[in-house]
């Protein structure tokens, strides 16, 4: 009896094991098939752009999936384009300062101006943005920004104190004031307190001794220089009280774990950073890149990226920030983007406190790094 | 006549792996940073040249030479706190424990090998910072809070994060090694126990205590995460230039420059610290 089962059992078994293989086997040229569909579009980007969080809904609707290389900086964004071949990433995400420099390179495609809102956009510097266009061909579309001022622990600084660079000075400051580890923006905002204003990058050679002068008189109050994961540990646990080079993008984030920090527009003016998304040149899913560029400018892809987990930005489109307003009105308070608020992002630029980043015009890149290195050693 | 000399089949064949791993992997590279070292950056892109314009802008720049000697220093101070504050630890299990508790402890010691060196570094944040829990206890008895992170002292922390375990494993076997008699025989021939340790231990712990010193030197001189993470890039050491230069333009011609003078110095330090490990008293023909 007890045999006769085991070999009922034996018997089955195999039988099911043939079942099963066989409809494997049968399913497979659909499994593959459904497979094959998955487009994978190469994204070349900031930290945050390829998660789920922003990507996720349009993987989902249009069956593709992003495969993300991060970089920190537009230098690492150069080089790493440089040293690919052509074709290698579909989608390329830019800070607009450097957008011109791929363009002049060839590593991007044109754009077709008649894809994108330009009518929606909050501003009209969005609709022309300085090299994002050549005479009247599209190369780089603007699809998010953010402003960089005082960074501040608010239990530590008052907001008056914090409305001007002249804060990171205070005594009570002295190790406790943070370098984001960029000379771009740090040496932008001591330009802009030695009032450069709007030429804050275009520095005579006496202009650039100045900030120079500056920079280094601030050298006693610093207690150190980090990248974005010590920036942001260095806030929240206290080790710092004030963060120059930074602005909403980290503070933000901290904000809405509750911590005690804010950014904000000093009154000698703040720097924005713009992001824009190009499409790759030699990249054969264009049409598809486009089509997510399109989805990034809808009211839908513009609060996803002012929720954006890794780091928050401003909505560029009239539809974009109705609809954050709509779906978090909390997010749209914090991070002031109703028409009438204080530091309103799209009124600072009207009230020409905000200077789009650049990158030296009289000076080379390596003559500010240098000296950058020189700060971090004094 | 000179005898030919016959070529060891057998030996070359096992020696070969190891050779050529050096030669792919050592030897290659070094060859291939030294060739860079001459190339220019175009439009971010590195070029073939045979130029010295990257030698000079490192060599005459005040702060690469502000970064070398600190990184000297640093690491030296580094290796010889790593190797006083292993002493006493390594002594006790050498010539206090049993042959079953050294084996214990050092299998603990090479446990914190198994995590990331990262992790571990991140985690004395929540140890050094000013609300972490060094201060709060030292807040008990009425001391503190002290500024150890995004300091000297926590670069230092980090360093030997990574070297005293090696410090204490090197030391305990050389100084298990010693012939116990030697040191019974100073005892009682009225030698003191400080003077015993200077005269007799140390004498003969002398090459593994060179060689663990070297190690914990050359770990520290080539490491990023501590005096970047705990240290907080002040002053930068030369793995944080690296890391600037290539950050900045690309620049990796130039940042291959600091690796080489890396690289010399450690040679050039190794080399003098092996010829002392090995070098016979003056006197002694044994």
């Amino acid at each position: 009896m007890t045999k006769d089962l085991k070999t009922k059992q034996t018997q089955f078994l195999r039988r099911d094991v043939l079942r099963i293989g066989g409809g494997v086997a049968l399913s497979a040229p659909f499994v593959s098939r459904a497979w094959a569909q998955t487009t994978e579009i190469n994204m070349l980007a900031w930290y945050g752009h390829g998660e789920p969080d922003i990507v996720g809904a349009f993987e989902e609707a249009n069956n593709v999936k992003f495969v993300p290389k991060y970089y920190a900086g537009g230098d690492n964004m150069l080089a790493l384009i440089a040293q690919s071949p052509p074709g290698t990433y579909d989608i390329i995400l830019s800070d607009a300062e450097f957008v011109q420099q791929l363009n002049l390179a060839g590593y991007i495609e044109e754009l077709d101006a008649n894809d994108y809102p330009f009518d929606d956009m909050l501003h009209e510097d969005f609709t022309k943005f300085p090299g994002h266009w050549d005479g009247d061909t599209l190369f780089s579309m603007m699809v998010r920004c953010g402003h960089l001022g005082v960074s501040y622990n608010t239990t530590a600084m008052s907001a008056e104190e914090a409305s001007s660079y002249n804060g990171f000075w205070k005594p009570e400051l002295a190790g406790k004031v943070g370098h984001f580890d960029w000379h771009l923006p740090n040496l932008g905002m001591m330009s802009l307190l030695n009032g450069n204003g709007s030429d804050l990058w275009d520095l005579s050679d006496d202009q650039w001794s100045a900030v120079q002068e500056k920079t280094m008189s601030l050298r006693p109050q610093v207690g150190g220089f980090f990248d974005y994961g010590g920036t942001f540990n260095g806030l929240k646990n206290g080790e710092m009280l004030a963060m120059c080079g930074i602005g909403d993008w980290i503070t933000g984030a901290l904000e809405r774990d509750g911590a005690t920090v804010a950014s904000i527009i000093p009154q000698e003016g703040g720097i924005q950073w713009t992001e824009s998304y190009c499409i790759g040149k030699g990249s054969e899913k264009a049409d598809i890149v486009k089509s997510f560029i399109q989805y990034m400018l809808s009211p839908e892809g513009q609060t996803k990226s002012a929720q954006m987990i890794a780091y928050p930005g401003f909505a560029i489109t009239k539809a974009g920030r109705a609809m954050l307003q709509e779906v978090d009105p909390a997010e749209a308070r914090r991070s002031h983007q109703y028409d009438g608020m204080e530091n309103e992002p799209v009124a600072l630029i009207n009230e020409g406190r905000i200077h789009y980043r650049d990158i030296p015009q009289q000076q080379s890149l390596e003559d500010w790094n240098d000296f950058w290195s020189e700060y971090k050693n004094a | 006549m000179k005898a030919q000399r016959k070529i060891d089949v057998y030996a070359l064949t096992w020696r070969l792996p190891i050779i050529l791993w050096q030669l792919l992997f050592f030897v290659g590279p070094v060859v291939f940073m030294i060739v860079i070292s001459f190339f220019v950056v175009k439009n971010y892109r590195m070029t073939e040249a045979f130029e010295f314009v990257n030698w000079e802008r490192m060599l005459t720049r005040g702060y690469f030479w502000d970064s070398y000697w600190y990184t000297l220093f640093i690491a030296s101070l580094s290796a010889t706190i790593a190797m006083i504050v292993a002493f006493p630890a390594s002594w006790a299990l050498a010539f206090r424990a049993s042959e079953t508790q050294r084996r214990w402890a050092v299998f603990l010691l090479i446990i914190p090998f198994f995590t990331s060196y990262l992790v571990r570094t991140f985690s004395w944040y929540v140890i050094l910072a000013e609300s972490g829990v060094l201060n709060a206890i030292l807040g008990y008895v009425g001391l503190g809070p002290f500024k150890m992170l995004n300091t000297h002292f926590g670069t230092i922390i980090g360093y030997l994060t990574l070297t005293l375990p090696l410090a204490v494993i090197l030391q305990t076997i050389t100084m298990a090694n010693i012939d116990k008699t030697l040191i019974e025989a100073a005892r009682n021939l009225g030698c003191k126990p400080l003077a015993t340790i200077w005269r007799v231990v140390l004498p003969l712990s002398k090459t593994g205590f060179i060689v663990a010193a070297l190690f914990c030197f050359i770990l520290a001189f080539g490491d990023f995460v501590a005096p970047f993470y705990l240290g907080g890039s002040q002053e930068p050491t030369l793995p944080i230039l690296i890391l600037d230069t290539t950050k900045s333009g690309q620049q990796w011609p130039r940042a291959a420059v600091v690796a080489i003078m890396m690289m010399a110095t450690l040679f050039t330090i190794a080399f003098t610290a092996i010829v002392l490990a090995y070098r016979k008293p003056k006197g002694t023909n044994a």
